[in-house]
């Protein structure tokens, strides 16, 4: 038992002083950052190309056109006619996808090592050669209204979630959602897409990471000559308005005969990594662990295990944003319980936290977990990836990301406490509440 | 203790790769699992699998072995809900454990340094569970919600939707989780019954993967599983065949997009054909943008996010099953080309190039989503519970790449029944002339 404990002891402080990720990171001459993370498990690679162009960048009236060009990227180029990207990287057993956020547009493929030379090339060639017209455009158009109608519009959760956002948000554009309002992707085109790449998509405005079985004496000559190649261009200021101060806390309230069941849910504004009170994010990522990160979390043991009064309870907050994060609650009340009543012993919680504080053992006990969650990312070839690219692309330092389980295990009650009373309140608050009705 | 244990080493090469090495190592206690060492990181994931699933749940009961795992963490040995699942938490070990059809298992990841506690733990999960009154009424609920979400949600209606009509008669055609009415009735007695009749050794087959050697892992497995039966249990569940009616069934719902739930029978992972089988299928539904209804049905034509077709290969019963999603009014649309490609990769065949294709993805992606100890201690335990042998990665690229495309085109041929594939719609479609309407479907 006692060796035991010793071992655990010293498994949590290792990686505090350890190299996290062990990443190292250079620029290229045409001002695009790189970033390579050795990871020798599997005979692998991922590539991914981080935009520094997310939907929070959309022009007025082009919500989800950050979004649209993602999906354009694959549509082909000169070199590669279109489907000749895909074939190719399938035909070397790789696979590749891309995704888009509020801040960044990504591109990522997986192949074997000895393969990367080829998924750098294709990468480098659509990043200025590529080709669209209207015949192509217009059924992609139709795609992502497909998209949006099964993520979101088949959804009421996912619908009053958006509703919820644009609320939260007053003026910033976080408040639009990242695939686009229904009414402007329908008016969205190829000249949408062709303005935002010409503008964006250069190197001095992208972020290459490559993780997996190399090293940076290897991976740097390739990118040199792949993408050192590609002229940097002037860009444009990236204008993100500043949220203004609330006065008053927002609620909504859907009713839908599609709604299994009553929902609830909380946003409150939250410092990100690079915005507000940035020394706040890492005790209110710890904050967010305490009181809703698993079922041994506050407001799971109170709600669900003691009083019975919900089926499920939590909390979510991620701090990698460029602008405000939000800090979420949310809980699903018990078949007969009160959306009400579930609510004010929420708040219940909620009050004693601020009042009280978090106690030195719980503290102790979701450090250890989240440092050890530090360790389990690394049992994965694009975990690490993400974690780093995302980093970089919102303009995060890579010490920053080494450090993180050192930050963690710093974090004092005290700095939780001031956190928790900064932002649990009420006026920087959107409450939304779904409501099942009966079919007529 | 440590000297009895015995160890086969096999190397298995991925292709233009390193090696990874399988050991079959049975413990003092005669308990076999398949470990993969790997030290870089001070992490172990072990994966395990009992025989005999949701399909062997009695009759009105459906969803008690769903209910029985979900609640094996519920409280065990000395520790009610609360203490199992804080101990577990203070250890940072992720344990999981779930139902499907032909088999109940679980997992578990810890710290090396956590593994002896976490295991523990997971021996009063498999061994001990308290299945308590209270806890057992709260997971009722969670149950009881999850399926009316289900019922709420047209991607998981239409597909419950076709099971149950390709299944009419078989337990396959039941929801894993049963339905509001079926886990209603399940009492403590049922779930204490599954718990020793079902959780025993016979059958059981374990991966390991991570920062352990051969005879830790011994050790470890005898502390695991050393208290369960090794008495096998003799139920069995009838072989079968998925109804091919060609029907469409609707279920009317007012969204605005329809969920297609499609399918027909399918190679039986133990068919020879299987590795033709599944060539021939992503040539036709595979993902990415390699598959045909991908390219005709979202490319040219924007018809849908996604499309896709997969074998699912049960004990009893093998299928093809697909889906997409498109909005009412182009949904008959998406149909339709479903069915004329389904005809033409019956007619026709793949071409030399297509299969070419699918074989080098199907081959060379392999290794490379092997990334994750999790990933690799479920491929360990597949492999054993398919009975695919150990030198099974070994074979694997040898298995795909011999398939001619004459094979394929005459596994096509007599797997592919166009007019046989049948339906799920749960949307508001348009000019879509049902089969069958399913006002309520009571699921």
């Amino acid at each position: 038992m006692v060796a035991v404990a010793c071992l655990a002891l010293a498994l949590v402080a290792a990686p505090a002083s350890a190299q996290r990720f062990g990443a190292e990171s250079f620029t290229l001459g045409n001002g695009m950052q790189l970033a390579v993370v050795p990871n020798h498990r599997v005979p692998a690679v991922v590539q991914m190309v981080w935009y520094k162009l997310g939907a929070a960048d959309d022009p007025l009236g082009k919500s989800g056109i950050a979004h649209f060009l993602e999906h354009l990227m694959f549509k082909g180029t000169a070199a590669n006619p279109p489907g000749a990207f895909a074939a190719s990287i399938a035909r070397n057993g790789g696979r590749d996808n891309a995704f888009t956020t509020q801040d960044y547009t990504v591109y990522h493929e997986t192949i074997a090592r000895d393969r990367l030379d080829l998924v750098m090339r294709l990468e480098a060639d659509r990043m200025t050669g590529l080709v669209l017209d209207d015949k192509v455009v217009l059924p992609e158009r139709d795609v992502v209204l497909e998209e949006r109608r099964m993520r979101i519009d088949n959804e009421p959760a996912a619908l009053l979630a958006e509703q919820l956002r644009a609320t939260l948000f007053l003026h910033h554009p976080y408040r639009n959602p990242t695939i686009g309002w229904v009414n402007e992707i329908r008016l969205l085109g190829t000249k949408d897409a062709l303005a935002s790449y010409r503008k964006w998509y250069a190197p001095n405005n992208a972020i290459l990471v490559i993780a997996g079985d190399v090293d940076s004496a290897e991976v740097r000559p390739l990118a040199e000559l792949y993408f050192g190649s590609i002229p940097p261009q002037t860009l444009p200021a990236r204008v993100r308005v500043e949220e203004p101060q609330h006065y008053a806390a927002a609620r909504l309230e859907m009713k839908s005969a599609r709604a299994a069941q009553p929902q609830w849910n909380r946003s409150y504004l939250a410092p990100s990594y690079r915005a507000g009170e940035m020394a706040q994010a890492c005790p209110l990522q710890v904050l967010a662990e305490i009181l809703g990160g698993g079922a041994g979390s506050r407001l799971y043991k109170s709600l669900v295990l003691d009083r019975g009064l919900a089926l499920s309870a939590g909390t979510y907050y991620s701090p990698s944003t460029i602008d405000l994060a939000i800090f979420g609650l949310h809980a699903t009340p018990k078949p007969g319980v009160s959306v009400a009543d579930l609510e004010a012993a929420i708040d219940d919680e909620l009050r004693r936290l601020v009042r009280d504080g978090v106690d030195p053992d719980e503290l102790r006990r979701a450090k250890e977990r989240m440092q050890a969650a530090s360790v389990y990312a690394r049992d994965s070839l694009s975990g690490p990836a993400n974690i780093i690219g995302a980093a970089l692309a919102i303009g995060q330092g890579l010490d920053e990301v080494e450090a993180w389980p050192e930050r963690i295990g710093a974090v004092t009650a005290a700095e939780i406490d001031n956190a928790a009373r900064s932002v649990l309140v009420e006026r920087n608050s959107a409450t939304g509440v779904l409501l099942p009705e009966p079919t007529s | 203790m440590h000297r009895s244990v015995l160890a086969l080493l096999l190397l298995l090469w991925a292709p233009g790769a390193g090696a990874m090495t399988i050991e079959r190592v049975t413990s003092p206690g005669g308990i076999e699992a398949w470990l993969v060492e790997d030290h870089t990181l001070p992490v172990v994931s072990i994966r395990f699998a009992f025989p005999g699933g949701a399909a062997l749940d009695p009759p009105g009961k459906a969803g008690l072995a769903a209910m029985a795992l979900s609640l094996l963490d519920e409280g065990a040995g000395p520790y009610d809900t609360a203490a199992f699942k804080t101990r577990l938490e203070d250890l940072a070990a992720n344990l999981r454990f779930t139902a499907g059809r032909d088999e109940v298992g679980g997992s578990l990841r810890s710290l090396k340094a956590n593994l002896s506690e976490a295991a523990g733990l997971l021996r009063a999960a498999l061994s001990s569970p308290r299945f308590e009154p209270a806890a057992i009424e709260r997971v009722r609920g969670e149950f009881v919600a999850s399926l009316s979400q289900q019922a709420h949600s047209p991607r998981a209606l239409s597909d419950r939707l076709w099971m149950r009509d390709a299944f009419e008669d078989h337990p396959y055609g039941e929801n894993v989780d049963g339905t509001p009415t079926s886990v209603s009735a399940i009492t403590r007695e049922d779930l204490v019954g599954f718990a020793g009749q079902r959780l025993r050794r016979a059958g059981l087959v374990i991966g390991a993967v991570g920062d352990l050697n051969a005879d830790e892992l011994a050790a470890l497995i005898d502390q695991v599983f050393g208290a369960l039966s090794a008495v096998g249990d003799e139920t069995a569940v009838a072989e079968t065949k998925p109804a091919e009616n060609g029907g469409v069934l609707i279920t009317r719902r007012p969204v605005p997009q329809s969920a297609v739930s499609f399918g027909q029978i399918g190679p039986k992972r133990d068919d020879p054909n299987w590795y033709a089988a599944r060539l021939v299928n992503d040539v036709l539904g595979g993902g990415g943008f390699r598959g045909r209804l991908m390219r005709e049905i979202r490319e040219k034509r924007g018809l849908a996010y996604g499309v896709s077709t997969e074998l699912v290969s049960f004990r009893h019963a093998g299928l093809i099953l697909g889906s997409v999603a498109t909005e009412n009014a182009r949904v008959a649309q998406s149909i339709a080309l479903i069915r004329a490609e389904w005809r033409r990769m019956r007619d026709e065949g793949p071409s030399q190039a297509e299969l070419d294709l699918a074989k080098d993805f199907l081959i060379g992606s392999f290794p490379l989503s092997l990334d994750t100890s999790a990933r690799v201690a479920a491929l360990l335990v597949e492999i054993q519970f398919e009975n695919l042998g150990i030198d099974y990665l070994d074979r694997r690229a040898t298995l795909f790449g011999a398939v001619t495309l004459d094979q394929a085109k005459r596994v096509a041929h007599n797997l592919l029944d166009p007019d046989g594939l049948s339906f799920a719609v749960v949307g508001d479609p348009a000019d879509l002339t049902p089969t069958r309407i399913v006002p309520d479907p009571g699921l």
